[in-house]
């Protein structure tokens, strides 16, 4: 049998995090949201529910956005995930990133990054979708303050 | 939550090892969003969790002459954006599109909406309609159990101890057959199904009449409930608005549900019968082509 | 003597849309809000609470919790300081602070689900939340209440055995009601009685919670000096700080509360719920504690707002006159008293000129957890009863709602439920906007074969609170200005604040940078609540932006070494009134300060009345799918007195935000209770908010009726939407299916009882 543990209940986890290379040792039980909060120090990604309804914690691995709460921490080993952090270049903001700021779809910020992860998702593969696509896959976050509607503004303004 | 190891293991066997040993303090891992909501509310309390996402034959997925088989690790998004199975099995896409949200559709599978063996489970009813078939390994070597019979009561399923399941096989459908399946929810997605409704027809060349037809309900008994007197009677039928109201209505008889904060009783037998007229109509619409 | 102020047309800044300061860091994940917070030796913080809605505590043992590996710190209500009964002003409500105190952590009994009975500090929150399951408590069970209906029976189990309730006046002992008060006008049963048309119905509504998407959180240290430091996203780090300080005790200069970036409130976040038990864990184990709240235990333990029984009753003349109104207005207070019934009393009658009325309201205790202020609280409450009456009052008599509207609006002068008489408002310049709206000017169109459409109209209002604020100035070098102001930002006021001294200075709104400053850095300010914000923080940042004129017009005195009075200022440049051509710009001034007298100061707080009545009408069009009950959102549109916009994306922004969780609030949302006085659906799951497949884009009026108690004409907005989304949908309902509902939520299944 493999096995990745190097103790009980640690896991040694290498994984690509917005194209850095990290080495960790994971509790087992520890969630991946908790792994780049708390042992990483990346707190961009946010908690909302723990339980897959808010998507706050919204990343993507492999290319695919994910409830990060209800992913662990040693599944990503060998993986590839990116958070809100390596939205932005040195070159400057995501399109999204702008859009939303120039649209407003922001007020209280706690659901923009899981929105701006999960809509690049979605632009990724599909850049010119529809009022109707946008909202049904963005249909996993919820956001409180807006009312959605600057959001889908601003996704359709990033659209090419 | 009590706090557990994590392992991942490479075959079958090694899992199947791993689930003996701990018996129901492990639980096999797929995409998680059952089993990590359960364990932090202190549902199940566990020692190790199975990574069952290494194990080559949990992660196949193929469609050919013979049927389609799904790895009980296979997540929702693979299956529906397969574009074979679209066009083949439209009834199975209906339930992997509608679990959750895209997020949880990245992760989670038809395997583990099976194991979870909740009443409500969307990919429930098509597998059944279907004749979907359970392969399961153990420590005695390998089973087969009809997805229709797997669901044993809330959260029960017909796995023993150390048991795991492999893969979902589902036979090719009949030439001039359509499946379809929905439910109903308070909002637009992201809700646990009020009542849900799958249906497979296969219709005659003329496509004017019925051979045959099952029709599977969710969220209206303890476990997903195969209508066998409603579909059953539609065999020999004309397609007709008579025929699928008489066989909604028989569907409606079939449901046995109970009022929750999700839904009342009459309200859940409005919704079967409703639901699956409209399902029995969109079935035939896809085996007419 | 209150300033007024004339209209000004011709703002440079003010009604731009400038990026919000604040928008970089939160668009790339830097922004630190309360959860992200890091301290060297941090240790995690949880509660252990009570399984039951209704007991008597006999005894709890931590000695298994206290003796598990990486537990540092327990306490229970042995540690708690004895809070005083005392009522202090919040602003947005008054607190008790032994009632306070009891709510997060009990006493001798625990009084909602969820009520803690100790808390825990330990290495993390895993082991934490272990170690919360290795505390025995023993509970002796009593029955618990859920509604004000049980609540105010005879043999109703007592909740509060010393509250001593106020019934009009009179003091009331071994009862569930905190309050009962009266606003009596006219002669209601005379024009009653003589009334052509009369209704009289009752409505009810469940529970429902504000759902910010960010958990309450805090982060709090206790050092060697008796000193208390809280870091937490709250919604004022004043009140917040009076709340921590009365609760343990302290003086509030021992108190220093920094508030972090915060993820929505809606009122919610006014109440301290962590703060003091993390200070109180991180005195006993030495070491900083951060607390992050569960979903769970948000529902469950945090204040929604009140469920309510209403009961109103309406007449007309034959004329369509409104002559007579009564209103009996239950509301839940959950485990202490406070159920907003003032607030209600205010605004129930508030669009509408009705010469005689009565109102009671009662504030009762439930086995629930304690309310707080959600968007408007009360004010939703009986807008769903009112609008709904008013709208089947002119079905019965054949009259068009909109146009019974604009016959009985509120004007200048008409008396308000409570007895308040309006100065300027803007009701009838909203009906005006809402009857010229392309929304209620386009066909509602055909529905789709099986579904059912209507359109539904519905007024709300709030009154808008003014109270304190403080900005302060400096100038840059480079000719920017710093602004640090005390009102933490929910949805991106620290730009308007900006604008507002930006407009003063004629400076880009850019060249401001706003701070939202700490207890420690800034002068008192009041909640960022009661739509006050703009209002009043704006306010007192321009009394300092012209405070801050002043100041440099000296600095130019000296430096053309003429009369102060002589100096002149317009649009960022200083000029000599004597020399016509002796100019100097904004930047240039500010280059040379270190030689004219060094830094360059100001100052401004305000202590003000109200930020101006806000009133709205909204218009939805809904479809009915009628096999299944199920209601969508085809079209929607909300109207409303916003006074001046100073930054119109905002402002619009409050609209569509109010208006979303009014949807939810009409559709879906309710607290579900088990028979045992717990909630069932305290998860996202099954509490359904909107998700953004359930809306459509949701249009905004922004009519502008200038507020002449501000320098630019604002008012306060962020409130009133949430009032008229639940009648506009119940009215829509109606007018799509011949059926009224009373009661909360309208849900598929509600409808399908309905059209049986």
């Amino acid at each position: 049998m493999t096995t990745n543990s190097t103790s009980p209940s640690k896991v040694h986890v290498t994984t690509t995090i917005n194209g850095q290379k990290h080495e960790l040792l994971v509790p087992g039980y520890m969630s991946l949201l908790d792994t780049l909060r708390e042992l990483i120090g990346l707190t961009g990604t946010k908690e909302g529910c723990l339980d897959g309804n808010c998507g706050a914690c919204t990343v993507t691995i492999d290319g695919r956005i994910v409830d990060s709460c209800l992913v662990l921490g040693a599944e990503v080993n060998g993986k590839n995930v990116e958070t809100i952090e390596g939205m932005a270049t040195p070159e400057g903001l995501h399109p999204l990133q702008q859009a939303f700021l120039e649209e407003a779809a922001l007020q209280c910020g706690i659901c923009t990054p899981g929105f701006l992860v999960a809509a690049k998702g979605l632009l990724d593969n599909e850049p010119s979708p529809s009022e109707g696509r946008i909202r049904h896959w963005l249909a996993g976050n919820l956001c409180r303050c807006t009312g959605y509607d600057k959001i889908v503004r601003a996704v359709q303004k990033a659209s090419s | 939550m009590h706090p557990f190891a994590y392992v991942d293991p490479s075959t079958v066997a090694e899992a199947v090892a791993l689930l003996n040993e701990h018996g129901d303090r492990a639980r096999p891992l797929a995409g998680g969003t059952d089993l990590l909501v359960k364990a932090r509310a202190n549902v199940w309390e566990l020692d190790a969790v199975v990574d069952i996402k290494n194990i080559p034959e949990l992660m196949a997925l193929s469609v050919n002459g013979d049927g389609l088989s799904i790895g009980a690790g296979v997540a929702c998004y693979e299956i529906y954006e397969n574009a074979e199975i679209a066009v083949q099995y439209p009834g199975i896409i209906d339930g992997c599109s509608i679990i959750g949200g895209i997020q949880i559709q990245s992760r989670a599978g038809l395997g583990g909406n099976l194991c979870n063996a909740a009443p409500s489970g969307d990919g429930i009813p098509s597998l059944m309609v279907y004749g979907a078939v359970a392969k399961i390994a153990g420590a005695n070597g390998t089973r087969a159990v009809a997805v229709s019979d797997f669901c044993t009561g809330p959260s029960r399923t017909v796995l023993e101890t150390g048991e795991l399941l492999v893969s979902i096989e589902v036979p090719k459908p009949a030439a001039n057959s359509g499946a379809a399946y929905t439910r109903f929810i308070p909002r637009n997605e992201m809700d646990i199904a009020v009542a849900g409704v799958g249906v497979y027809v296969e219709l005659d060349g003329s496509g004017q009449n019925f051979v045959s037809a099952k029709i599977a309900l969710a969220s209206v008994g303890p476990t997903p409930i195969l209508a066998t007197e409603a579909g059953d009677s539609l065999a020999g039928k004309p397609v007709n608005n008579e025929s699928i109201a008489a066989a909604a209505a028989l569907a409606k008889d079939a449901a046995s549900p109970i009022t929750d904060m999700r839904g009342t009783i009459a309200q859940r037998k409005q919704l079967v019968e409703v639901l699956t007229g409209r399902m029995i109509n969109q079935a035939v619409e896809r085996a007419r082509g | 003597m209150v300033a007024t102020f004339e209209p000004k047309t011709d703002y440079k800044v003010v009604g731009t849309r400038p990026i919000r300061h604040d928008g970089y860091d939160k668009v790339t994940g830097r922004a630190i809000y309360g959860g992200d917070m890091k301290l060297p030796g941090l240790i995690w913080g949880v509660c252990v609470r009570s399984p039951y809605a209704h007991a008597n505590i006999k005894s709890i043992d931590t000695s298994a919790a206290e003796a598990m590996d990486g537990v540092f710190a327990v306490i229970t209500r042995d540690d708690m300081p004895k809070a005083e009964s005392k009522l202090v002003d919040l602003g947005e409500g008054n607190i008790n602070f032994k009632w306070a105190s009891n709510k997060l952590m009990a006493n001798e009994k625990v009084l909602y689900k969820g009520h803690p009975v100790a808390a825990i500090a330990a290495v993390d929150r895993y082991t934490a939340e272990e170690a919360a399951r290795l505390v025995v408590v023993e509970y002796e069970v009593l029955e618990s209440i859920t509604n004000v209906v049980d609540a105010l029976k005879p043999d109703a189990p007592i909740l509060l055995p010393d509250l001593v309730g106020d019934d009009l006046g009179e003091d009331v002992t071994n009862t569930n009601m905190a309050a009962h008060v009266r606003h009596e006008f006219g002669d209601v049963e005379g024009a009653m009685s003589s009334a052509a048309h009369t209704i009289e119905r009752e409505y009810n509504m469940q529970m429902v919670h504000q759902g910010y998407i960010e958990p309450h959180n805090a982060t709090a240290t206790w050092d060697e000096e008796g000193r208390i430091k809280v870091w937490t996203s709250t919604q004022g780090a004043f009140p917040a700080r009076t709340q921590i300080a009365g609760i343990l005790q302290v003086d509030v200069s021992k108190v220093k509360v920094t508030p972090l970036e915060i993820g929505g409130g809606f009122g919610g976040k006014i109440p301290v719920y962590f703060e003091p038990l993390a200070a109180l864990l991180s005195k006993k184990s030495g070491r900083p504690v951060k607390m992050v709240m569960e979903r769970t235990a948000i529902f469950e333990t945090t204040g929604p707002t009140p469920g309510a029984r209403m009961i109103i009753r309406i007449g007309a003349d034959v004329d369509g006159k409104l002559t007579a109104a009564t209103a009996d207005i239950w509301f839940e207070a959950g485990a202490n008293p406070g159920a907003f019934i003032g607030p209600a009393a205010m605004c129930v009658y508030a669009p509408y000129e009705i010469p005689n009325t009565r109102i009671d309201g009662w504030d009762v205790l439930v086995n629930k957890p304690k309310v707080a202020p959600y968007r408007a609280p009360g004010s939703p409450q009986v807008a769903f009863a009112m609008e709904s009456a008013i709208d089947e009052l002119c079905e019965n008599a054949g009259w068009d709602s909109m146009k019974f509207r604009v016959d009985n609006a509120s004007k200048e002068g008409t008396r308000r439920g409570d007895g308040v008489l309006f100065s300027k408002i803007g009701m009838e310049e909203v009906l005006e906007a809402a009857q010229t709206s392309d929304h209620w000017t386009s066909p509602i169109g055909e529905a789709p074969e099986g579904k059912k459409r209507g359109r539904g109209i519905a007024n709300g209002y709030w009154f808008n609170i003014g109270l304190k604020s403080s900005a302060n100035l400096s100038v840059n070098a480079d000719g920017t200005v710093q602004l640090t102001e005390g009102s933490t930002d929910i949805g991106g006021s620290r730009t308007s604040m900006a604008m507002h001294v930006a407009e003063v200075l004629g400076l880009a709104a850019h060249d401001v940078r706003p701070t939202v400053g700490d207890t420690e850095s800034i002068g008192y300010t009041d909640v960022t609540g009661g739509s006050r914000t703009t209002y009043a923080t704006g306010y007192a940042c321009w009394i300092a932006a012209n405070n801050l004129v002043e100041v440099l017009k000296d600095r130019v005195a000296v430096l053309w070494d003429i009369n102060k009075d002589d100096v002149d200022f317009k649009d960022s440049v200083f000029s000599s009134k004597t020399e016509s051509g002796k100019t100097i710009g904004f930047k240039e001034l500010a280059g040379k300060l270190d030689d004219l007298g060094g830094p360059a100061n100001s100052t401004g707080s305000v202590d003000l009345e109200s930020a101006g009545d806000g009133f709205g009408m909204h218009i939805a069009d809904i479809e009915i799918d009628i096999a299944t009950g199920k209601t969508d959102i085809i079209r929607y549109t909300c109207i409303q007195d916003v006074g001046t916009a100073i930054h119109p994306s905002y402002v619009e922004g409050q609209l569509q935000g109010g208006a979303v969780q009014g949807i939810g609030w009409a559709l879906n949302e309710e607290y579900f209770m088990t028979d045992a006085g717990s909630m069932a659906n305290s998860s996202f799951l099954d509490y359904r908010m909107p998700t953004s497949l359930d809306l459509p884009l949701i249009e905004t009026v922004l009519v502008e009726v200038p507020n002449p108690l501000h320098p630019y004409g604002v008012r306060g907005v962020g409130e009133t939407p949430i009032c008229p989304p639940i009648p506009a949908i119940a009215n829509a309902i109606q007018n799509a299916l011949g059926v009224r509902l009373y009661n909360t939520p309208m849900n598929a299944g509600s409808i399908l009882e309905a059209l049986k």
